[in-house]
């Protein structure tokens, strides 16, 4: 196996994880939004464990399997099942259509590009163009919480945002475990939190569009 | 035995499950006020034993003296909140159930503070603040009212937004120790990347103080982060509105500040210092306006929490000796003063039963106590004498006239115009005619009075060991 071939993989994951990305950016459907997300976990899960090889550090191996199996497999089940219960499978309003959302992301794509390759001359051209890849993930992941305004798509933009995030810590040579492990733990923590919210939103509105929330807060009506 | 450094982080830890387990309200309140007197002990006696590194936690100057503030403010919290539940409990706003939840969250955010003050692990750090920031939204979204679900979420979704950035900035942190320090926990460790920060690759640092910036500077509710602020305060119960101001946003400035040193140490890096003043008096000034607006007593002081934070951002944004003498100050009054408003707009709240300042009114004749102890707390907060907010805020503008004349014109603006909207806002709850319901309290008032008169005698005379602290500290801060 020769170096470039462990870089060209390497690339090969993490750009999948980006085309992912702007994948989810378009559908109109939440569960199609869910198996999309359910495809970036498992593309994530398999970038952790090339580089668990690569770096030769098994305990990697440990986070590759967090992904795969919670966010991969467990969260979106849930997830579907909440949609299902919710009776939620029409098509979801983006604030901005598609084509317009796309070329922001290009756009973002383009300046995660632009701020981490010219600078860390230091580091190695790898970890660089991992950390670009990384970062233009967690700004589509922004991007998405921002245009939808539907409560499980903002939840599955975040967990996106998560995945560029792990794909950013498992690039840096040799980060400590103790991190990797409360990446996992935290997503966990926010899918629970999260599921506490939805359910509340669900109880109290009938619906999750957080649009419908607007009226409630101390802004309007009643200026603060 | 066992350190006081491991009992600041255990005791809440242990509290947690307990508190989780036990079914009666009044069994989980006592012992959320023990278990808090126990941390705020073991927090003093840290004093006592030696400093302490290694590259997991550190005890230094700077966050000793936090640790003892956030603990004390969290035991005398503690207080105030087993007095403050009862009325949630007859009113039905709470349940004993969600009660065991607040108990045991309330530990948990304490004991996340902690770690996040102790670490020296950037990473720790992060995680510190982040199970902190989840525990108060838990906390906020407790009333279950749509507004306060609503806070929740937003307060939930602009949180981790920052956080995940903030984490982001830790990466690349990391990366950059990593070239210099070598693979492992040393890479992460916050004494030695000081030490070894002039080899660092400047740009790359830079860089990620960006993102440590919008992350961190998003949970210290500077402008235009802040969004999250003033719903998450005036939906929750009013403990947590105090802890919140109090401490979180606290926690997260050092966090910050830990990062400032690290860039400090490194000329070669961008101007972190001008930056924190523009946002600094950004905020200030754009508070100080909001403030005028306010209708709901909970949000005015949310706003004027952003108002001291931008002032507390302005003063180790400017840096050298003096001005972070007062940042320093600044921190520890604005702290004591805030949650003091707090536990006395919460009495407030629930005897009048509501939180619109046009249905407070002429609280001098109906409850003429609390009258004196919101008045006392205004005047402290509002930066006039007697009081330690005005000596902080007095040693900030001279010294900044000393320096940068045209950006303390800018700072004492803004603190006349947050001035007068206080005074404006709070004219009719005060002396206006008596007007909604005149029960008596059911509260104690000592955590009120106790954290006023440490106000007061912070502004009429410093202890002479404090001084020589902060003095070290601030020159620590560069």
């Amino acid at each position: 196996m020769t170096q470039s071939f462990g870089f060209d993989v390497a690339h090969l994951l993490a750009g999948s994880m980006l085309v992912l990305s702007f994948v989810l950016l378009y559908q109109d459907r939440i569960t199609a939004v869910l198996n999309v997300f359910a495809l970036q976990a498992i593309a994530l899960s398999l970038s952790v464990a090339w580089q668990a090889l690569i770096q030769d550090s098994p305990h990697l191996l440990v986070t590759a399997g967090i992904a795969l199996v919670v966010k991969g497999i467990v969260i979106p089940t849930a997830l579907h099942r909440i949609v299902r219960r919710l009776g939620i499978h029409r098509e979801i309003e983006d604030v901005i259509s598609a084509g317009p959302t796309m070329l922001t992301g290009l756009g973002l794509v383009a300046l995660s590009i632009l701020l981490v390759m010219p600078v860390g001359e230091t580091v190695s051209v790898l970890v660089r163009e991992d950390l670009a890849f990384a970062l233009a993930v967690i700004l589509l992941g922004l991007l998405m919480m921002i245009t939808r305004r539907n409560a499980v798509t903002q939840i599955v933009g975040f967990m996106s945002l998560e995945n560029g995030l792990v794909l950013a810590a498992t690039g840096a040579k040799g980060m400590p475990l103790v991190v990797e492990f409360s990446v996992a733990f935290s997503i966990l923590i926010a899918f629970i939190v999260f599921g506490v919210f939805v359910f509340r939103i669900r109880e109290r509105f009938d619906t999750v569009d957080v649009s419908a929330l607007d009226q409630f807060r101390g802004e309007r009506g009643e200026r603060g | 035995m066992i350190s006081p450094l491991h009992a600041i982080l255990l005791i809440p830890a242990i509290a947690v499950v307990v508190l989780a387990l036990i079914p009666g309200y009044r069994i989980g309140a006592i012992l959320n006020m023990l278990a808090s007197g126990l941390t705020f002990m073991a927090g003093v006696a840290l004093l006592v034993v030696p400093r302490y590194r290694s590259d997991v936690l550190i005890i230094d100057d700077f966050n000793i003296y936090l640790v003892i503030l956030t603990t004390f403010v969290a035991f005398t919290t503690s207080i105030f909140s087993a007095s403050y539940i009862g009325h949630e409990l007859e009113t039905g706003r709470l349940t004993p159930t969600f009660l065991r939840f607040y108990h045991a969250l309330y530990q948990a955010m304490i004991g996340a503070m902690n770690v996040a003050l102790v670490a020296n692990n950037i990473g720790l750090l992060w995680v510190g603040v982040e199970v902190a920031t989840l525990s108060t939204v838990m906390m906020v979204g407790i009333y279950r009212t749509p507004a306060a679900v609503e806070a929740a979420w937003k307060y939930f979704i602009l949180g981790s937004v920052g956080i995940a950035l903030a984490f982001f900035g830790t990466i690349l942190v990391y990366l950059v120790a990593q070239e210099v320090l070598g693979e492992g926990l040393q890479a992460m460790a916050w004494d030695l990347m000081v030490q070894a920060s002039p080899k660092f690759d400047p740009k790359l640092l830079s860089l990620a103080f960006v993102f440590l910036l919008v992350g961190y500077g998003t949970k210290v509710g500077l402008a235009p982060f802040h969004a999250w602020l003033p719903d998450a305060h005036s939906e929750g119960p009013t403990p947590i509105s105090a802890v919140l101001s109090g401490l979180l946003l606290n926690v997260a400035l050092y966090a910050l500040l830990r990062f400032k040193i690290i860039l400090a140490a490194n000329p070669a890096t961008l101007n972190v210092g001008l930056i924190m003043v523009v946002l600094g008096l950004i905020s200030l000034v754009f508070a100080a306006f909001m403030l005028y607006r306010r209708r709901d007593i909970k949000r005015l002081f949310a706003y004027s929490s952003i108002e001291h934070m931008g002032i507390i951002t302005f003063a180790f944004g400017m840096g050298g000796p003096l001005a972070n003498f007062a940042g320093l100050l600044h921190m520890t009054m604005h702290s004591l003063t805030k949650s003091a408003i707090f536990f006395a707009v919460g009495h407030i709240a629930q005897v009048k039963g509501t939180q619109r300042l046009a249905d407070i009114k002429g609280l001098s004749t109906s409850h003429p106590v609390l009258a004196v102890g919101l008045a006392l707390g205004v005047i402290a907060i509002a930066g006039l004498p007697p009081f330690g907010v005005f000596t902080s805020e007095f040693m900030l503008v001279s010294s900044s006239f000393a320096r940068q004349p045209w950006l303390a014109v800018v700072l004492v603006f803004g603190l006349i115009v947050a001035f007068g909207a206080l005074i404006l806002r709070l004219q009719d709850v005060l002396f206006g005619e008596a007007s909604g319901p005149a029960g008596e309290v059911k509260a104690t008032y000592v955590p009120l009075f106790l954290h006023l008169a440490l106000v007061l005698m912070a502004g009429l005379w410093l202890p002479e060991p404090v001084v020589r602290w902060f003095r070290a500290v601030a020159a620590q801060l560069g």
